[in-house]
């Protein structure tokens, strides 16, 4: 069993109207089978709506399935007695930097993860030194938060959830509201965490040329998921993906659209480096 | 000549220990009708600059002028400049507060002491500007889809019938799709209107696309101000102040280095696609 595994999960919640009857169901996942295996790194994409947060929701128990089960680590997240074990084993980032941030001074804030957990002080400060020099913020260990640009008060985020050794992160869409250095940052440190450190990423985002890091994309529509595979199977259905309201990497349209014209071009290009070499095929 | 910003200054908490200097001399022309891109890090000065041009902030030194009359003027009427240079904040669907779509895009009309039809004409148009089919407008605007809802808090600036509309990155999260829609929606409004357009965005892609002008921000001054073409030349420096080039131009320059000579001032997907197929024949 995978570190995340979810057999036929579906999550229902009841509208209500203003006098609180119920107005009907909304069906937000739908029959979903999943298993992310420990050090995968795997990008959820899909439109608004799709049930994409939702899932990610289940992954550390922010959410219990309505039918169905996730187990995170081998544990059931509709076990009470599980909980703090899967919120340390399987943490989360959000998408706006300035509502998860509580300490004063950034190494305070990394802290409070670990601190809760009842680690001893010595080996709290170990784990801020080690979480803030993985995600490249150890030099502003000292400074204020809110001093921090966007892309450096996520990666601080993203440290305070590794101060606490999960198996897993979860970023939900850590970059939407970053500029382009500071999605380029966050993407990295993601990237360092799950190649150097082994930790299993679960990427949702609404940027496809972040996706292309992943070893497995995850496409959601209506609560299903409707396809699925690595990014360069995914990326090669351009129209499909364009049905879902998604795209594709801009280097990945240029190549569509150069094949489209008549350049005999293989599917599926999704580095600049690919096309270089595609091209070259065709003097 | 709608907007003229005229050695403006502005100073966080001036005189305190905690002053921030966010804005250093800024000069800038915004004439009638031109489709503007605003770029910068975060904490350039964008969101700054953007609250002066609505009266929302007061320079600490400079002008600002609306049609040759200063901003800060015995008797400029700032109620009339609010409705005419029209500001879109980040994630405005957080804004909506009505019952019903229709009566939250009546608000911003209602507030100009217009007549109950006229308020309601106004809205109309907006709604239809924004695309927004007849069936949602007595909806409740919470019951909405993202892209919908931020279509509907758009509307409301546009209700006021504004001459210039600036919009705080009007896409943020939303999928690919919502993007294009909303953007596109847009340019299509200028086209039929007539209207200036700012956008502040943090894609690069999207301000290629759309717009005629870019102004690049750093530390709160001006760093570029010029056609996307010109302004993409730079993007070494663009990087060293925390933007990029559209991905597509890192490509051509790749294929230009590698491959075969092309031109590499390319910013969109369709130049760069004919630009490819022209090297290829020759």
């Amino acid at each position: 069993m995978g570190i995340i595994k979810a057999g036929k999960l579906a999550f229902e919640y009841i509208r209500r109207d203003d006098e609180g009857n119920v107005e009907g169901i909304t069906r937000a996942i739908d029959d979903v089978d999943l298993d992310i295996q420990q050090g995968d790194f795997i990008a959820i994409l899909g439109h608004n709506g799709s049930g994409k947060s939702t899932l990610a929701k289940h992954m550390n128990a922010i959410l219990y399935p309505t039918e169905g089960t996730v187990w995170v680590d081998g544990k059931d997240t509709k076990e009470e007695k599980y909980l703090w074990d899967i919120r340390q084993n399987a943490g989360m980032v959000f998408q706006n930097p300035d509502n998860q941030i509580i300490g004063q001074v950034v190494e305070e804030d990394v802290g409070f993860g670990p601190e809760n957990m009842g680690i001893p002080t010595k080996e709290i400060w170990e784990r801020v030194e080690e979480s803030l020099k993985a995600v490249g913020m150890y030099e502003f260990r000292k400074h204020s938060p809110n001093k921090l640009s966007g892309g450096q008060k996520q990666r601080v985020s993203i440290a305070g959830v590794i101060a606490m050794h999960p198996k897993c992160i979860i970023l939900d869409e850590p970059t939407a509201m970053l500029d382009p250095n500071g999605r380029k940052e966050v993407i990295r440190a993601a990237r360092a965490l799950n190649q150097v450190e082994g930790v299993t990423v679960v990427l949702i985002t609404h940027y496809m040329e972040e996706a292309i890091y992943a070893n497995q994309i995850i496409v959601m529509d209506k609560g299903r998921i409707e396809m699925q595979g690595t990014p360069k199977e995914v990326f090669s259905r351009v129209e499909e993906l364009k049905r879902l309201r998604l795209d594709v990497p801009q280097v990945t349209l240029l190549a569509y659209e150069l094949k489209k014209a008549g350049l005999p071009l293989p599917d599926g290009i999704i580095t600049a480096q690919e096309l270089v070499d595609a091209l070259k095929k065709q003097k | 000549m709608a907007i003229i910003v005229n050695h403006v200054s502005y100073i966080y908490e001036e005189g305190t220990s905690m002053a921030v200097h966010a804005l250093k001399d800024i000069n800038l022309q915004i004439p009638d009708g031109q489709f503007i891109g605003l770029i910068g890090h975060t904490g350039s000065g964008k969101s700054t600059l953007v609250q002066h041009l609505n009266g929302l902030i007061k320079p600490t030194h400079g002008e600002l002028y609306y049609n040759g009359e200063d901003y800060y003027s015995q008797g400029f009427d700032m109620k009339r400049l609010r409705s005419k240079v029209g500001l879109v904040f980040q994630y405005p669907e957080h804004q909506l507060f009505e019952t019903d779509v229709f009566s939250d895009v009546c608000f911003g009309p209602k507030n100009l002491g217009l007549s109950k039809s006229e308020i309601e004409l106004c809205a109309y148009a907006a709604l239809k500007q924004v695309g927004l089919e007849d069936e949602y407008f007595y909806q409740s605007p919470f019951d909405l889809s993202g892209g919908q809802k931020r279509r509907v808090a758009i509307a409301g600036v546009l209700a006021m019938k504004p001459d210039v509309l600036i919009l705080d990155e009007p896409t943020a999260g939303l999928d690919p799709k919502g993007r294009d829609e909303i953007l596109d929606q847009i340019a299509r409004l200028r086209q039929e209107t007539g209207i200036t357009v700012i956008l502040v965005s943090h894609s690069m892609e999207d301000v290629a696309k759309y717009v005629d002008r870019i102004i690049v921000m750093n530390k709160g001054g001006i760093l570029f101000d010029d056609t996307p073409k010109q302004v993409f030349r730079s993007y070494r420096k663009l990087e060293e102040v925390g933007l990029a080039a559209p991905q597509v131009t890192y490509i051509m320059h790749e294929i230009n280095n590698k491959v075969f000579p092309v031109d590499t001032d390319v910013t969109t997907l369709e130049e760069a696609k004919s630009e490819i197929l022209n090297a290829l024949r020759k």
